[in-house]
């Protein structure tokens, strides 16, 4: 039986049946010790775990705002190196918070050098506020605010590159993961508490609504995200591609398998689809996955 | 370390950081903007010297200032930031959640205009921007009451949960020379212990606590309402703390002070027939003025947030006319500080008028009090 207490994130949250960010959640906290204390940015994982006045964190936990998960991190290290406490810090945000309203506060943070473990969770769009686009909604994504229609492909901007601005700060450890990969997130964790300086990763998080999916293809979802080659299993090591890791589970599957599960991407023609097929074969070369 | 309580003579901003220094945070953090500047890099030249041990981190926006000593707060160790203006109004968003959050951070304003169009000069108005954020908000006249104020703010802050911002006028205060005596960290420590919250209130891994959590309206208002009963507490608790704090500091008032209750201070005739209301370094200016009439009186309003009520009620008594001097408008309406006033005197039967004065620096003179006293006689509200 599982002994419920010793989980760090309780059962009894509030998440959508089958949702891939709190499965990756779970992998996360498995890695974690009871020394680290947690920061959420505003989104779907506050608002599904902390329905005051419960809880579902057995770990210290704070929100404060959407954009500031960073710079709250940075104080909260600077009053534990005050009192010379080693504990870990880590913070939880959806790609919303990451790649749009925190960017700034993010590279502020990781300038300051301090080591604190920057998660992602990301589901490539604003999932809590209703599915409009982020700067991680990747090109002919069909969403609220980038729709469908006989004059739109969906969203016209490609997905930003969150890993090369994390490396171009010089981390000494970045990662990429699904959520589909429970123990590689675990594995991942680890290694980034284990790094001294700050960390990032970033775990695609398919979402029931966004994706417009059914509450059991999270797992398949973020699996042929990885084996099309559009979302590879990734880690910097000091700025150095680790090798071992990028062939991991990629099966070159076509990125229709991939794209045809999801409602979000029904409406895209042979061509469109095409265009990401391109994206994910330069992603095969540049990886040699 | 700094002083033995001997006056000395020093900038505003250098009495504010050393006053700061003896107060000890342990995590101070701020992003550099005129006039505040002179205040932040005191402190990090103090750190830099090996004068104080706090952990001084650069910020790259007032945004993440705040965010930062928020975070510092909330993992429980005593915090401070100091801003201005548009800093302040980027700070705004944090500032409403460092209240919500119960944390007590404190901060010093150094009032200046808000732009656009863009002036680097001193008013109110970015205080008047953070007026509903739940902070206490305390306005100082000169140098001693800026030293002063920032220790009772830590004191009250600390007690009650509820940030705090000392205002001190841009460059008036911040820049300007005056005679002010300096606490030492002994006689601070009297008066504010070691800051030790008790565990199971901030961050800690011995005893998890959620903060920040999620609130739906059957509990949202009941939080903002606690809130509020707990500032408007800090008006009972506010003159004995202040009476206990100028025990340890004593300080000569420059001018006779008729009645001092800690939140408002009254100089002038025992039965004014014109009251003027004011806050901030102006005061100065307006007891100057008053030296030779003998029918107005100035009241400071020394605690913006929580409001004086009762203390301003009193100080009206039976006076004629109430004359409200201040430094912010609230463009299309009156001035901040006057519609409090008027609110808190729903049976003032005399005249009261509204005199916007010194926005974006413009100069405030003995003349310009003399020629506000003489326009009191009309209800109205002027520019000056």
């Amino acid at each position: 039986m599982t002994n419920y207490k010793k989980q760090k994130l309780s059962p009894g949250h509030n998440a959508c049946a089958g949702c891939g960010q709190l499965s990756a959640v779970q992998s996360v906290m498995r890695a974690l010790s009871d020394d680290t204390i947690l920061i959420s940015a505003t989104g779907c994982l506050e608002v599904t775990t902390t329905a005051y006045p419960q809880s579902a964190w057995q770990l210290p936990w704070i929100h404060s705002l959407f954009e500031n998960a960073a710079p709250i991190a940075s104080g909260i290290k600077a009053a534990l190196n005050k009192k010379k406490k080693k504990t870990k810090v880590v913070i939880q945000a959806g790609d919303g918070a990451t790649y749009d309203i925190g960017l700034g506060l993010i590279s502020g943070m990781w300038e300051r050098g301090e080591e604190i473990l920057y998660i992602c969770y990301d589901t490539e769009a604003y999932s809590n506020t209703g599915v409009q686009a982020s700067g991680s909604t990747p090109w002919g994504a069909n969403t609220v605010t980038t729709p469908a229609g006989e004059k739109s492909f969906g969203s016209s901007q490609v997905k930003k590159d969150m890993l090369k601005i994390a490396l171009a700060h010089g981390l000494n450890y970045v990662a990429q993961s699904t959520s589909a990969f429970p123990d590689d997130i675990t594995n991942k964790v680890k290694k980034a508490l284990a790094t001294p300086g700050p960390s990032y990763l970033q775990i695609l998080s398919p979402c029931m609504p966004g994706w417009q999916i059914k509450t059991d293809q999270a797992g398949q979802g973020g699996r042929l995200a990885v084996q099309t080659g559009l979302y590879p299993l990734l880690q910097y090591i000091h700025g150095e591609l680790s090798t071992s890791s990028i062939k991991k589970d990629f099966k070159a599957l076509p990125v229709n398998d991939y794209l045809s599960i999801q409602g979000r991407f029904q409406h895209l023609s042979k061509d469109e689809i095409k265009q990401i097929q391109a994206l994910a074969d330069k992603n095969i070369k540049h990886f040699a996955l | 370390m700094f002083t033995h309580h001997k006056t000395q003579f020093l900038e505003g901003a250098r009495a504010v950081s050393l006053t700061i220094a003896n107060i000890q945070p342990a995590v101070v953090s701020a992003y550099p903007i005129t006039p505040q500047t002179h205040i932040v890099e005191d402190l990090a030249k103090f750190k830099a010297q090996g004068r104080a041990t706090y952990e001084y981190l650069r910020a790259e926006s007032e945004f993440a200032a705040a965010s930062i000593v928020v975070g510092a707060s909330a993992a429980g160790s005593r915090v401070y930031s100091a801003t201005s203006s548009q800093g302040l109004i980027l700070m705004l968003e944090v500032l409403y959640n460092a209240s919500g959050l119960r944390l007590p951070v404190v901060m010093t304003v150094a009032n200046r205009a808000v732009g656009g169009p863009i002036n680097i000069w001193n008013d109110h108005s970015d205080a008047m921007a953070m007026r509903d954020a739940g902070w206490m908000m305390f306005f100082a006249e000169n140098h001693q009451e800026a030293v002063d104020l920032h220790v009772i703010a830590y004191k009250l802050a600390e007690e009650f949960n509820i940030p705090a911002a000392v205002n001190i006028d841009g460059f008036i205060l911040t820049h300007s020379f005056e005679n002010v005596v300096i606490p030492d960290k002994t006689s601070i420590k009297k008066y504010l212990p070691t800051y030790k919250p008790a565990l199971g209130t901030y961050l800690n891994p011995q005893k998890p606590v959620t903060l920040g959590a999620f609130f739906t309206p059957e509990h949202f208002w009941l939080e903002k309402k606690r809130i509020d009963e707990d500032l408007k507490h800090v008006l009972t608790i506010f003159p004995k703390n202040y009476q206990t704090w100028k025990k340890i500091l004593p300080t000569p008032a420059p001018i006779k002070v008729s009645c001092d209750d800690g939140l408002t201070e009254y100089c002038g005739p025992k039965n004014p027939d014109t009251l003027l209301i004011a806050m901030g370094s102006v005061v100065g200016t307006i007891k100057e003025a008053l030296k030779t009439d003998k029918n107005t009186g100035i009241l400071k309003i020394r605690s913006y947030r929580p409001f004086p009520v009762n203390s301003l009620q009193k100080a009206v008594g039976n006076c004629k006319r109430v004359a409200v001097i201040e430094k912010a408008m609230s463009s299309g309406a009156y001035g901040p500080l006057y519609s409090d006033v008027s609110a808190a005197l729903p049976g003032f039967k005399g005249v009261s008028s509204n005199h916007i004065v010194g926005l974006g620096g413009r100069d405030i003179n003995i003349k310009t009090i003399k020629n506000i006293i003489k326009s009191a006689q009309r209800a109205q509200i002027k520019f000056w």
